[in-house]
């Protein structure tokens, strides 16, 4: 039953991608990284509110290979959704709509987000390795 | 209008038209995403401080009140600005109507579920 108007998203097989369209797309697939990423905040919480050896089992699965990787994963999508959510809400205050300022930004937002990722996680293997 | 229907005018047009609550949730959107900037930051670095630590270390630091107050503002601001992200993922992708409408309450709901879990789960560690 299709009953309603409303606008389409643009049809990705005639659509050639650009940097504006790849980063927004990537907004929302960051977004959805992260709703998966909260069922893990919870289980933290729950697992933490349980005791140690429940707090435990869940720290030495994210502490093994598997688990830093969704780690890493999902500091970058945060990094990525935080500095391109500040992007729209400039967008949404009123500025930065010019092409050459859109792109700028879009460029700032890619190094930014990976470079924040490699400095929380040097910071992290510097602490884990007992140094601070 | 029908002349054969003893319902009124007005009320045969009320309801017709807007909800009236259009930029509610692109404000409620907007609202979580400026608190949740500061929150996911202090997040981010309460991690990497407990990451080395054991769950006696996850207890006085859930307990100290300002890691309290910040947590559960985190879990409240984090699923209510997720349940209006995906309700929008949901609005754009899924073309039905029934569909449509039960994603967006499943949506709404289990983020309602995970906020009272989280919730809980700190009131029962901190105390």
């Amino acid at each position: 039953m299709k009953d309603d108007n409303a606008p389409l998203s643009p049809a990705l097989q005639i659509y050639r991608p650009q940097l504006t369209s790849v980063l927004s797309f990537m907004h929302r697939l960051t977004g959805i990284a992260l709703s998966l990423g909260s069922l893990l905040l919870i289980t933290w919480l729950v697992a933490g509110s349980m005791g140690s050896s429940a707090y435990d089992m869940l720290l030495s699965f994210l502490r093994s290979w598997t688990g830093l990787l969704l780690l890493f994963g999902w500091t970058f999508a945060l990094f990525y959704h935080l500095c391109n959510g500040i992007r729209h809400l400039c967008w949404d205050a009123g500025y930065g709509f010019e092409l050459k300022t859109i792109y700028a930004s879009g460029w700032m937002v890619v190094a930014a987000s990976l470079s924040l990722s490699m400095a929380t996680w040097l910071i992290g293997i510097y602490a884990m390795a007992g140094g601070a | 209008m029908n002349d054969q229907s003893l319902r009124s005018a007005l009320s045969q047009a009320r309801g017709l038209g807007s909800a009236k609550g259009g930029s509610a949730h692109w404000w409620t959107q907007r609202v979580t995403a400026v608190a949740l900037i500061p929150l996911a930051i202090w997040f981010l670095a309460s991690l990497l401080a407990l990451g080395r630590g054991n769950h006696a270390d996850f207890v006085d630091w859930l307990q100290s009140p300002l890691n309290t107050i910040l947590m559960v503002s985190l879990v409240i601001a984090l699923f209510w600005h997720m349940a209006l992200g995906l309700q929008v993922v949901v609005e754009d992708y899924v073309h039905t109507r029934p569909l449509k409408i039960f994603a967006s309450v499943a949506i709404h709901t289990g983020c309602a579920l995970l906020v009272v879990t989280g919730l809980v789960s700190i009131a029962r560690t901190i105390t």
